[in-house]
């Protein structure tokens, strides 16, 4: 008892000590509202949970060893081990040589070349593209044309502003991102031209306009046309296509435009897509299967000066068809999956690593991803963390077929994220393949997946009755057979009960 | 012979027994809900429906919408548990049904109706019928069909509150002893009656609590003042 008493006025002390002392010393604030890597659940409700990328080096212009410090760099293109920084303020493109994700070291810096053509120089530019012949194609701005180099900087052609009726003469050509596809062809996107990218042929030849965005109209306006005098018309915002922010050619020859400024209001309605996937005849192919539309946050407080949606600038598509989109507003990378699903959605606006200032341009060299900062001329380099890679590897055996592996991994998941949907749906899908079904279907209703569960479930179902084919006719022969066999019981009864000669002997 | 019905005295004799009545009250809703007209006069009229019975549809219907929640295939409804009030919910059908009642009744009251505001309960509640009728095995019915089958669930869903929907408004015109047009243009003027109580009751509401704000800062500036 007396011990007790002893302990207890211990405890009491070391608590009065312990408030004391909290007191004084001011309590750590957590800065942070959310977690750094987030995800959507089916409810929209957002799930923090491990990283599946971590910093592992910002690059800026003393760790490349620049003399001239980057200015407002512009593209990033990756080749190979080779990655192509445009640095666009200082009229030069850099390539760094990836030896590893630590170890980047500038290997050339290109600011002319040489060739029969008046200026061998660049002015601004924005992006770089290179093919597998190893010639480039530069998109030089203050030119106004796009450049295509040989390997040696050997001037070999340009392409100019197409020559379209359609074009306003005056406006000077600007092109903004390129992209180009194994057979030498263009696709190029310009300041002011909103019909879609701009189709070179390998020639040189322009040969049209390629997978304008939807417009979007509303009724009210349309209805206010129709009365407004001419010059309130020409006030009013006409519907026209929002041009394209950036472009990606996938390694199946499919590009991803993304378009930034779009009316939120669209966006929401979904008459607007801010990330397209554009097959050869300009169609948007892009599967939007996920729960929520491909457009990056879900909700857009209005708070630390960022409002609206997330604004995609950039894109880039990784062998395992998994996309990363770049929000240029809030600094934040979505990670989509072939089938629309968010994969994570980390990163944020500010001054640490892994947060940006002004994001501009995404590049990937196998998982790892390189997103440079115009405002803060750095490329910081990402790479997966043990989860992400399970995530990655769940995603890649499954597409090559190994079901088994990919549940396996997926297990893996849901162990070290127990709110990451996807696991459940990937461990799901994986049964279904390997014919489980029963426990596929677990596994679906309790993400809501509906299609899953329904394809599991119609084989489930169809395995039920095959089983018991024959309680089922039983059953059903019951059903039917009882009530008619009474019914015919009761109408033999009846015809002896009414028969006549009853009757008349009853009557007499 | 409907004057016939009417001049009898109560049809029920007083030494039955109350059991079998209920049972019977009970049965008699499945007629109702296949002879409206027929039905519904005679649960007044008639003196079949009993307010017990209604009492009890009334109980499945909630019961039933609850049930629903819990056990139909998450194919067709998906709830967030998180934000539900099961209070609240039960609300949500107790008190329309109180104010439908109370301005079917107060309206009618006034331009010829026979029913009594009991009546209008009992019948609107015998009209709720095919609601747990339909459902219940719907519910269960949910868990044996695929997404690509959901229009069919959908459908019949439809038909339930359709069915209840037809029955309420025939079941008023029997009890009021209404013409058809009339008995529509009271229905109308029923559910517009409910929008006035509904606004109502917020004006009360808003008012008692500025009222009641009002007394506690007076109370809280004499404290300070103290």
């Amino acid at each position: 008892m007396r011990g007790k008493n002893g302990i207890l006025k211990t405890a009491a002390a070391a608590a009065a000590l312990l408030i004391a002392l909290t007191a004084c010393v001011p309590v750590p604030v957590q800065a942070r509202e959310y977690g750094y890597t987030y995800n959507y659940d089916y409810w929209g409700d957002v799930q923090e949970g491990p990283d599946l990328y971590s910093v592992c080096k910002v690059l800026t212009s003393a760790d490349l060893k620049l003399e001239q410090k980057l200015k407002n760099p512009q593209g990033l293109f990756a080749m190979g081990d080779l990655l192509y920084l445009c640095d666009s303020g200082n009229n030069r493109i850099i390539e760094i040589h990836r030896s590893s994700p630590e170890k980047l070291e500038v290997t050339r810096i290109i600011d002319s070349f040489t060739g029969n053509v008046d200026v061998t120089t660049f002015s601004n530019p924005t992006d770089i593209a290179v093919s597998e012949e190893g010639d480039f194609y530069i998109a030089d701005q203050g030119n106004a044309r796009i450049l295509k180099l040989s390997s040696d900087l050997e001037y070999l052609m340009q392409f100019d502003k197409p020559v379209d009726n359609t074009l306003d003469p005056k406006i000077a050509f600007q092109p903004k991102k390129i992209v180009i596809d194994t057979a030498g062809r263009v696709y190029c996107i310009a300041a002011g031209i909103n019909k879609g990218l701009i189709k070179y042929e390998a020639d040189g030849e322009f040969s049209g306009f390629v997978g304008a965005t939807r417009v979007s109209f509303d009724w009210t306006d349309y209805i206010w046309k129709k009365f407004a005098t001419q010059e309130q018309r020409a006030r009013m915002e006409s519907f026209v296509p929002t041009e394209y922010d950036n472009a990606y050619m996938d390694y199946e020859g499919f590009i991803y435009a993304v378009a930034g400024s779009l009316k939120p209001d669209d966006l929401r309605d979904g008459t607007v897509d801010a990330v397209r996937k554009l097959n050869l005849m300009g169609n948007d192919i892009l599967v939007r299967n996920g729960d929520w539309d491909v457009f990056g946050d879900l909700y857009w407080g209005y708070g630390g000066g960022y409002e609206g949606p997330s604004y995609f600038t950039d894109v880039t598509v990784m062998d395992n068809d998994i996309y990363v989109c770049l929000d240029r507003n809030r600094g934040r990378l979505f990670g989509y999956d072939d089938q629309g699903h968010i994969v994570f959605c980390f990163g944020g606006n500010g001054n640490m690593d892994g947060y940006f200032r002004r994001p501009a341009a995404i590049e990937h060299i196998g998982h790892e991803l390189y997103v440079v900062d115009s405002l803060d001329c750095s490329v910081t380099v990402f790479v997966p963390t043990q989860f992400g890679q399970l995530v990655y590897k769940a995603i890649e055996e499954f597409d090559e077929g190994h079901y088994e592996a990919s549940g396996r991994a997926w297990e893996e998941v849901m162990s070290l994220n127990g709110n990451y949907d996807l696991a459940y749906i990937g461990i799901g899908r994986s049964l279904l393949r390997q014919e489980r079904y029963k426990e596929a279907m677990r596994y679906f209703e309790l993400k809501y997946d509906e299609e899953n569960y329904s394809k599991a479930f119609k084989q489930y179902r169809k395995i039920w009755v095959e089983e018991h084919i024959g309680w089922i006719v039983a059953a059903v022969l019951v059903l039917f057979l009882v009530p008619m066999g009474i019914g015919r019981v009761r109408k033999i009864k009846h015809e002896i009960d009414t028969a006549d000669i009853f009757v008349y002997s009853k009557d007499r | 012979m409907r004057m016939e019905a009417k001049a009898r005295p109560l049809s029920i004799p007083e030494g039955r027994d109350k059991r079998g009545t209920y049972i019977d009250s009970l049965k008699f809703s499945l007629y109702c809900i296949t002879h409206p007209l027929d039905g519904f006069w005679d649960l007044t009229h008639e003196r079949r429906g009993t307010i017990a019975a209604a009492n009890t549809i009334l109980f499945l219907t909630i019961l039933v919408r609850i049930l629903k929640l819990r056990y139909t295939s998450f194919l067709f409804i998906k709830v967030y548990w998180e934000d539900l009030n099961i209070f609240l919910y039960i609300a949500s059908i107790l008190f329309p049904l109180a104010l439908w009642v109370v301005g079917n009744w107060g309206l009618t009251t006034l331009f010829d109706g026979k029913g009594r505001l009991g009546q209008v309960y009992m019948a609107t509640c015998y009209a709720l019928t095919p609601y747990p009728l339909i459902q219940f095995p719907l519910m269960v019915f949910s868990h044996f069909v695929t997404i690509d089958e959901a229009e069919f669930y959908a459908m019949v869903s439809m038909l339930s509150l359709i069915w209840a929907a037809v029955l309420i408004v025939a079941a008023m015109g029997q009890i009021h002893e209404y013409s058809a047009g009339k008995n529509l243009l009271f229905t109308v003027a029923s559910l517009f009656a409910m929008l006035v109580m509904i606004f109502i009751l917020m004006i009360f509401f808003s008012m008692i609590s500025q009222g009641v704000a009002y007394f506690v800062s007076l109370v809280r500036e004499i404290l300070f003042r103290l």
